[in-house]
């Protein structure tokens, strides 16, 4: 036996030569990425959606040989954000992250480039929204994987029951089950005219005029709607112009047809609205007709979700995605990478899409037509027009148009629903437009 | 007196005990022993607050990005902001009307539980800590049923008796009612319980003394119970302002700084910058601008304690 000893430059050579090796070994991705992997998934809201995942993930990881631990990280009280912001700082944390819309734009230089993942995916499921690859890409690198869980689309959701009795509209004749739309009429001029039939009938649309979510997007749907942009895609404030000076006007008059308390909404009140039966309409995914379904099954029976009203510059539906991250930082990348192209397959996708109730919406184009968004009910084919199956309406984002930092801000200081706001209640057009042109401007900092 | 004590009990002999900077002496010292008692406190301070202060005044001086240094730039851009005036001028109304209003109410309060026979006080005392016992978040979620926009549990009362529905966190007057109301609920208590043991601490004999020389109940308040209470309505006053200053919870739950803006304070507003809107250097800036706003407020109400101290 020979007794060779190692001394300590040979030893730190051999060292040094393995980390190069196994940092700069070439992603392949059936290959058995072993070691360990610690995820961090958004905390699904339906019951059961986390568990779709979980066997998922697991599936994957029997195969691979990889040791897997989840967190499950809720959106309430934006512990999503916290961990993100403090994981980003920490440059520590989960190897793969959930992050919503605005996120993987916001730590872009901490990401690790997803090209290889995202061009298979692409190149097996179809293109991805417009709104996938503003929120997802940075110039031509991929931050992120679209993720199915948690991506939503917030169309109208109507009572199909009241639209007809106050409005003379028939959302089904509108938007049938299992077939293109039939939505010419539906202009925001005819939306305005069924707000005030619902209004007067005592159950008018229910949307909100706060600074959550809900009320963002709708508004910046309506502003996309009218072709009003604040801030371009150069970064230049243009918030003063005629597109913006239109909407203002319109969102005042629908203003008035809304519950006087919509101002103070936050993104549970429309749902109750709903579920409540006190309205005709509100702007969500299914979410509230889940609820219903399981609160209140009489209204569940007439909801009804379906497609936004064209402006003059076009149709619009407020889109909220998710994605899946790796940071640059992070210990297990290729395993990472392995798993979030498992998560993306059809099957898995699939898989996801109905342990959701249909609620999460694949962003990939031959992914929209799903059997869970034509069968699920009450009434047969609700949700059918959800996924936008037959791309009757853009899918966009509120303030989408501005380069995607300064877009965040305006999103997160709601400016846009401030602007209908203050003008409704009084403020001058001229000083209206002052004020968002000075809060436009403090959203330029690099 | 901690030395002395030591040397008293000391059995070793007299020239080595009084060796200084000896480590058996250092030790034996009563000083030495709280010190080395009260590290860990110390440690858990430091690393829970004194690092993340210093971190947080490191983040301030940084860009957007995190990747340069902008000295005070950060400063420089919010006084040019409408919205920090905004929240600045916001902060101070909330802080300073619930913290009167707080040692108003515990004020008046303490004076009735202390008017209340021994036997049945206890009860009361506990009966109203609860508000401030309870954690805030979960008692502002109550509020926030109470306030709902559509569902008002208040509204709904007020409907019975004929009153059109308030617009609790709808409207902006409103709205700063709410969560200033909500605030003085929680925090009252805190005044009032500090307040009812000075109150216990005047001797009885500075009031009989009062009465003999014919002193009415309000010169008896004026001229006995405040001077006697003028350093602990300090403290808790100062300690007050601080809590209401960096409140958080209340708002965010409320009505998250809404409407149009109108009931942020520094720490909502900084959430909503830093975290929310992911520009952390600004939200540091916001959160930090607190601080020479209570020092002066401090400097204030400490050197007047001092003052009164000398006296004495």
């Amino acid at each position: 036996m020979s007794k060779k000893k190692l001394s300590r430059r040979q030893f730190v050579a051999a060292t040094a030569m393995s980390s190069a090796a196994l940092i700069s070994a070439p992603y392949i991705r059936s290959a058995n990425a072993a070691g360990k992997l610690n995820i961090g998934f958004w905390d699904h809201w339906v019951p059961g959606a986390n568990k779709a995942s979980t066997d998922l993930v697991n599936e994957w990881a029997a195969k691979e040989k990889v040791e897997v631990t989840i967190d499950y990280i809720p959106s309430q009280g934006n512990k999503n954000l916290l961990t993100i912001a403090a994981e980003a700082q920490a440059k520590s944390g989960h190897d793969i992250l959930a992050m919503p819309t605005w996120w993987p734009h916001a730590q872009a230089e901490l990401l690790e480039p997803m090209n290889d993942v995202v061009e298979a995916l692409i190149k097996q499921n179809g293109e991805v929204n417009g709104t996938v690859a503003y929120l997802g890409k940075a110039g031509d690198k991929w931050l992120a994987v679209p993720a199915c869980v948690g991506s939503q689309i917030k169309g109208p959701c109507s009572r199909i029951d009241l639209m007809k009795q106050h409005a003379n509209i028939d959302v089904q004749a509108m938007y049938p089950a299992g077939q293109a739309p039939k939505a010419d009429a539906w202009t925001t001029d005819n939306f305005l005219k069924a707000a005030e039939a619902c209004h007067k009938g005592g159950v008018p649309f229910g949307i909100g005029l706060g600074e959550t979510s809900d009320s963002v997007d709708t508004v910046g749907a309506f502003f996309l709607a009218f072709g009003a942009e604040v801030v371009n895609a150069k970064g230049d404030v243009v918030v003063k112009n005629d597109n913006v000076r239109q909407v203002l006007e319109y969102y005042k008059k629908l203003m008035a047809f809304l519950p006087s308390d919509a101002p103070a909404w936050d993104d549970g009140s429309n749902n109750r609205w709903l579920v409540s039966g006190k309205g005709a309409l509100i702007m969500n995914p299914p979410s509230a007709w889940a609820v219903a379904k399981r609160d209140a099954p009489k209204i569940a029976e007439q909801c009804w979700t379906h497609g936004f009203p064209v402006g003059p510059k076009g149709r619009f539906a407020p889109y909220l995605p998710y994605f899946w991250t790796a940071w640059n930082f992070g210990k297990n990348k290729p395993a990472a990478k392995s798993l979030l192209m498992h998560l993306s397959q059809p099957a898995a996708v699939e898989k996801l899409v109905a342990a959701s109730g249909g609620y999460d919406l694949p962003a990939f184009e031959k992914l929209t037509t799903l059997k869970t968004w034509a069968e699920e009910s009450p009434p047969k084919g609700t949700l059918y027009h959800y996924p936008n199956p037959h791309n009757h309406q853009k899918l966009s984002i509120s303030a989408a148009g501005a380069p995607p930092k300064i877009a965040q801000q305006i999103y997160t200081q709601a400016t846009l629903t401030k602007m209908c706001v203050r003008y409704f209640r009084g403020e001058s057009m001229d000083a209206t437009l002052s004020w968002a042109q000075g809060e436009l401007e403090g959203f330029m900092r690099s | 007196m901690a030395d002395v004590a030591v040397e008293r009990n000391s059995a070793a002999p007299v020239p080595k005990v009084r060796k200084r900077g000896g480590l058996r002496t250092a030790l034996k010292r009563k000083s030495t022993a709280a010190f080395l008692m009260t590290l860990p406190l110390i440690l858990l301070i430091s690393l829970l607050v004194i690092y993340p202060a210093f971190y947080s005044l490191h983040l301030a001086t940084l860009n957007k990005s995190m990747q340069r240094f902008v000295g005070l730039g950060n400063f420089q851009f919010l006084f040019t902001r409408e919205t920090f005036w905004l929240v600045v001028q916001q902060s101070c109304i909330f802080a300073i009307t619930a913290v009167i209003f707080k040692a108003l109410i515990g004020f008046v309060v303490a004076h009735f539980v202390h008017n209340i026979p021994a036997k049945g006080q206890r009860k009361w005392r506990g009966m109203l800590l609860v508000p401030w016992v309870i954690p805030p978040a979960m008692s502002t979620l109550a509020w926030l049923w109470l306030f709902d926009p559509s569902y008002s549990a208040f509204n709904y009362l007020l409907a019975g008796v004929g009153v059109d529905r308030i617009p609790w966190t709808g409207e902006t007057g409103w709205a700063r009612f709410s969560v200033i109301l909500v605030n003085i609920w929680v925090g009252a208590p805190f005044f009032m319980i500090m307040y009812l043991a000075s109150l216990k601490s005047v001797p009885d004999q500075l009031y009989e003394a009062a009465a003999i020389d014919g002193a009415n109940w309000w010169q008896r308040i004026w001229y006995v119970t405040l001077p006697m209470m003028r350093n602990i309505i300090a403290i808790t006053t100062l300690f007050s302002l601080i809590v209401t200053f960096a409140n958080f919870d209340i708002v965010r739950i409320l009505t998250a700084g809404g409407p149009l803006d109108r009931t942020h304070i520094f720490a909502t507003w900084a959430f909503r910058i830093g975290i929310e809107g992911g520009d952390i250097p600004l939200g540091a800036s916001v959160s930090l601008f607190m601080i020479p706003i209570l020092a002066i407020a401090a400097v204030f109400i400490l050197r007047d304690i001092n003052k009164r101290g000398n006296e004495a």
